[in-house]
């Protein structure tokens, strides 16, 4: 049967319905009235060998099962990602409806870009995990303009998505200062967070950083 | 992309419910999904027992995503089907629009007969999700629209 724009189902909190939330960055936050569950994308991107990878798997290891689901690590047998990593965490409850939040990693060596491409489809939010170390500056830059880029090829603006930028291996000596980093890399005044992912500082302050803003667009509608 | 949302009302969500049972029992599948392209799981029927789904879901839309990346660089659209047979468990894939239809089956079936069901419900689902485009509501408003700062540090405590 065919529906039509003023049928009297109107979605209401007790009713069964999806509503696959499109907007025009073509961002997809599943809401499912049924399990009252909210659905986000957040992906972790970087270049080789940053820490996206350690930040999920401090996220997986310091929460509690029944609040996460598997750690799926597509990655090489030397545990380089080769496809993505991907885990399901549920932070609670807003407005009686589950937040749950899909967290992906993309592969951050160079050679891999197609995947990084195909993992953005359908983001909500995007953490950019820099590495810290003077060596990895130049890959900071490439890997940077590399994620502006992807966005564009999916119609997405950097300028727009929520964003949060992490200056990781706060803790190893060769380090840039951040407030050098942040020169280089901030973007749009998005938040910067300082971590060490091995040890988790500024794991979880990075994740609530971008889950605020993912939250808040919902918000706007 | 148009900038509306789409919505599948209660009656839309027990039709395509009801599609997937019937197309579990034709097939003699164990289990048969539909998931957005993007990894979202939207319905499933079936002998689910501690199968972890959400991972599943995510696992297809990869998959499907993976192999229309190397259909393109040969010139195809994409590859509509795709069909995985393991020793005992087998799992079916058909691209139908912005969604995978996911069935998974063992030696009660074949993957010839999960193929033809797949592709005769593929068109149903799709003339389903036709109309439910079509009849896109514009006057929608998020229901966490109402959200406030608070609810969301809740979170985070």
């Amino acid at each position: 049967m065919t529906l039509n724009r003023h049928s009297p189902e109107l979605p209401t909190r007790t009713s069964i319905a999806y509503l696959i939330k499109t907007n025009d960055q073509q961002a997809m936050t599943f809401i499912n009235y049924a399990s009252r569950e909210i659905n986000c994308k957040i992906v972790y991107y970087g270049p080789g060998l940053c820490g996206k990878t350690t930040n999920l798997q401090y996220i997986f290891d310091s929460t509690a099962p029944q609040a996460r689901g598997k750690l799926i690590s597509l990655a090489t047998e030397t545990d380089r990602t080769l496809f993505f990593d991907f885990m399901p965490l549920e932070l609670g409850t807003v407005r009686g409806f589950k937040t749950r939040f899909h967290l992906y990693t993309v592969p951050g060596q160079v050679f891999y870009d197609a995947s990084r491409k195909l993992i953005l489809k359908g983001v909500d939010g995007v953490v950019f995990v820099a590495d810290s170390q003077e060596e990895r500056m130049d890959a900071n830059v490439e890997s940077l303009y590399n994620l502006e880029e992807n966005l564009a090829a999916q119609n997405y603006d950097l300028m727009k998505i929520p964003y949060v930028l992490q200056l990781n291996k706060r803790d190893l000596p060769n380090i840039i200062p951040a407030s050098e980093l942040t020169a280089e890399l901030q973007r749009k005044g998005e938040p910067v967070v300082e971590a060490v992912a091995s040890s988790g500082t500024g794991v979880f302050d990075t994740l609530k950083a971008v889950a605020k803003q993912v939250l808040t667009e919902l918000r706007k509608g | 992309m148009p900038d509306t949302p789409i919505l599948l009302r209660e009656q839309h969500y027990h039709q395509i419910k009801a599609v997937l049972a019937r197309l579990r029992m034709d097939a003699s599948a164990k289990a048969v999904f539909l998931v957005d392209k993007d990894g979202q799981e939207i319905a499933s029927q079936g002998e689910l027992g501690n199968l972890d789904t959400t991972s599943l879901a995510s696992l297809a839309a990869g998959n499907v995503a993976a192999t229309g990346g190397m259909a393109q660089l040969i010139g195809e659209k994409e590859f509509p089907t795709l069909s995985h047979e393991g020793d005992r468990e087998s799992i079916h894939i058909s691209v139908v629009g912005r969604l995978l239809l996911v069935v998974l089956f063992d030696d009660r079936s074949s993957l010839g007969l999960v193929k033809l069901r797949s592709k005769q419900v593929s068109q149903q689902l799709s003339r389903m999700f036709d109309e439910i485009t079509e009849a896109n509501s514009d006057d929608l408003e998020s229901p966490f629209a109402g959200i406030t700062d608070e609810d969301i540090d809740s979170l985070f405590n």
